[in-house]
């Protein structure tokens, strides 16, 4: 299995290389070839994941169920992602000539890479240090097309995310200054070294470590109050960066959270952590819910959308039932296929439309008969409407809630989804079902475009999407099953070894 | 790591506190190329301090350390963004911060102490650590984060971020010095980094926007 591993390490970075340096024809099917090996390396790896940690290159990767499970979502979302991309960036691309095609196609798969890494690092460290190499490069990616716009969004991005990360370096350190006097010495911050450890660490600094961790990679995950940037960011990116941005590297942060839950809870018992993550995931749900009441951009609402999500996630952690934190994790998959799916959707709205202002485009669905119509069918997902993923794990969120005594906060989330539903479906169904506007009927719209697809690639990645939503809705493959049941294990008190 | 002499411990308290004090001038600085200098001079406390501890604690590699954040920090660092501050125009950004100079520094006392009781309610206590010194890295953290909110241009708010990654350096030197300087090397390694790509989006910004004050940036809201 040693090999696999590697090879997943190394297969984003040997693309990043060659798209950078080969024809800018190649780099499309260079990137959707290494995408897809990613993610068929990591389907691979989900049996030795269940198995127990795994290590390679000396003890510098490391894989277990936990982080297999956010490798899934996020080379799930880099095959998906660079296939749409090889459809939506066709027409700007070859405008924009061939050093445009290298800095994105290089940046795509440099940020894939920093994803990837960031799940397989084996250590707090190393895992800092993957994720700020992912808010580098995604910056860069953000402010590509050089409008005002996407320029405010990236200055916004990197300095925020920058200071929370910088937070977050501040909780690696403490969270060492907590193991040292228990290791009497020099040593490393191995997840091996922190998960036997953590029951001897200094109570007082774990707890600091955790709310600095939770702020700091916190901010990269969307949760209030230190989501600002993530609305204009998302937005404002190109829109396979958008869908990488959401689906993809919120889950990575939220990851890296989790590493810090374990140590915590094993330091200072579940309940100190489980009540920082309610209290973050309501109100991050919260400020969601109202916010999607009021967008206009449909990206914005798909970012928003976003925190939403990872509020529900953090809420679904903190309840604590074993199956509330199953449902979290199949959340973190199904939120990814689903996010990444609305943004192609919603980048093929721009493409056609010229705009992404909700107010203007009409006959979405009429106009584009294979993306528009997957679009609505993917706010719906995104909606918690069966037979897709987000249905099954939200579900199981709310019953692992009311299992484990918390009523309240279980209602209190159903209420806030069901806002976050109006918000999302009220404006995208009236964008995508109406009536196409007739030519000249409206100043400002453009020609009403002919009907038809903008690339056969974004219904590909579509379709791709839309049926690892219905898959993971209606029958979870058992090894998968396992694979969540463990990384939840490992959540739970007395779970990782 | 054995009890840390009394020496060490009052030269670890005073650099912390020259890297505050810089903190607070950077603050009130008027001109955006003396904020650029003023962080060059708190990284060499900064550098000061590692190599201290490299020679007091017997953490020889901390040397390694204190050469490459010299090499960045105090040389490269502030170089590039005087290159960026002579290359644009810097035009009208002395306007006094939001609020004003004085009201920003009181606030800047007020987190300061707000860090101090912070750490004192966790009961940070050991015999074997300055915790003075890790108070005041921490009052270096926050009043570097008053710095990024109410300074409005994108030079003042990048030194402030740059400025925070040195309250957390002072912060893993007081307490955290064993911490593998592989470890320690990647995160220099990461800033370097964030301030390239800071540099390319601030230029762009100055291309787009024609000025490094960051009060066109109003677009995006809601």
């Amino acid at each position: 299995m040693h090999e696999v591993l590697i090879a997943l390490f190394v297969v984003p970075l040997a693309a990043a290389v060659l798209s950078y340096i080969a024809p800018a024809k190649a780099a499309p099917p260079v990137s959707a070839v290494a995408g897809t090996a990613s993610f068929g390396l990591c389907l691979a790896l989900v049996p030795a994941a269940s198995a127990g940690a795994q290590h390679a290159l000396g003890a510098f990767l490391r894989l277990d169920a936990l982080s297999e499970v956010f490798l899934l979502a996020t080379t799930f979302l880099y095959a998906t992602t660079a296939v749409f991309a090889s459809g939506y960036l066709h027409i700007s691309h070859l405008a924009a000539g061939r050093r445009y095609g290298q800095l994105f196609w290089g940046g795509f798969n440099l940020f894939c890479a920093a994803m990837v890494a960031a799940p397989l690092m084996n250590g707090l460290a190393a895992l800092w240090v993957a994720v700020e190499v992912t808010t580098v490069v995604s910056a860069l990616l953000v402010v590509i097309d050089g409008t005002d716009e996407a320029t405010e969004a990236s200055w916004k991005y990197v300095l925020i995310a920058s200071l929370g990360l910088s937070l977050a370096l501040f909780a690696t350190v403490v969270v060492y200054y907590a193991g040292s006097s228990f290791f009497a010495g020099s040593y490393n911050l191995s997840y091996a070294n922190l998960l036997s450890g953590a029951a001897h660490f200094s109570p007082g600094a774990v707890r600091l470590a955790f709310v600095l961790a939770v702020l700091g990679y916190g901010t990269k995950m969307g949760l209030f109050p230190v989501h600002t940037w993530l609305p204009d960011a998302h937005s404002e990116a190109p829109s396979p960066v958008s869908a990488l941005l959401s689906g993809a590297l919120l889950a990575i942060s939220f990851y890296a959270i989790l590493r810090y839950f374990q140590v915590t809870e094993k330091t200072v018992g579940p309940a100190f952590p489980r009540a920082v993550m309610a209290g973050f995931g309501v109100a991050s749900l919260l400020l969601a819910a109202l916010y999607l009441l009021s967008q206009r951009d449909m990206k914005r609402l798909f970012a928003y959308s976003s925190v939403e999500h990872m509020g529900i996630i953090a809420i679904g952690t903190s309840f604590g039932a074993p199956v509330a934190i199953f449902g979290a994790l199949l959340h973190v998959l199904a939120h990814g296929a689903a996010k990444g799916t609305a943004f192609f959707g919603a980048g093929s709205v721009a493409r056609k439309f010229g705009t992404k202002d909700m107010g203007v485009v009409r006959g979405g669905a009429l106009l584009l008969p294979w993306s528009g119509t997957m679009l609505v069918a993917v706010v719906l997902a995104l909606s918690a409407f069966p037979p897709f993923g987000i249905f099954r794990s939200e579900f199981l969120v709310v019953e692992g809630g009311l299992s484990s005594g918390r009523d309240a906060l279980a209602a209190v989330l159903v209420v806030l989804v069901t806002v976050a539903f109006f918000g999302l479906s009220w404006f995208t169904t009236k964008t995508m079902l109406s009536a196409p506007a007739a030519s000249g009927e409206r100043a400002g719209a453009d020609e009403v475009p002919a009907p038809g697809e903008v690339s056969i690639w974004i219904v590909v990645a579509m379709v791709a999407g839309l049926a690892a939503l219905v898959l993971l809705g209606v029958h979870l493959p058992s090894d998968l099953t396992r694979l969540l049941r463990d990384a939840a294990g490992q959540i739970l008190p007395g779970g990782a070894k | 790591m054995g009890p840390v002499p009394s020496g060490y411990a009052s030269g670890a308290d005073v650099a912390a506190l020259l890297v505050l004090l810089t903190e607070f001038a950077m603050l009130r600085a008027p001109q955006l190329r003396s904020q650029v200098r003023l962080y060059a001079f708190q990284s060499l406390v900064v550098v000061v301090l590692t190599a201290l501890t490299g020679a007091v604690r017997g953490h020889p590699d901390l040397y390694v350390l204190a050469a490459l954040s010299l090499l960045l920090k105090v040389v490269i660092v502030p170089a590039l963004m005087l290159r960026l501050l002579r290359e644009v125009d810097v035009g009208q950004l002395h306007r006094p911060p939001v609020g004003g100079g004085g009201s920003m520094v009181l606030v800047a006392i007020a987190v300061s102490v707000f860090g101090f009781f912070v750490l004192r309610s966790l009961g940070f206590r050991s015999k074997a650590l300055p915790t003075a010194t890790l108070s005041v890295a921490l009052a270096v953290v926050l009043v570097a984060f008053v710095l990024v909110v109410l300074r409005s241009d994108v030079v003042s708010q990048a030194v402030g971020f740059f400025s925070v990654e040195n309250g957390v350096s002072i912060v893993s030197m007081a307490i955290a010095a064993g911490l593998p300087v592989v470890a320690e090397v990647s995160f220099l390694f990461d800033l370097l980094v964030a301030v390239v790509v800071f540099g390319l989006i601030m230029r762009a910004h100055h291309a787009r926007a024609g000025t490094l004050s960051t009060e066109a940036l109003d677009r995006l809201r809601g």
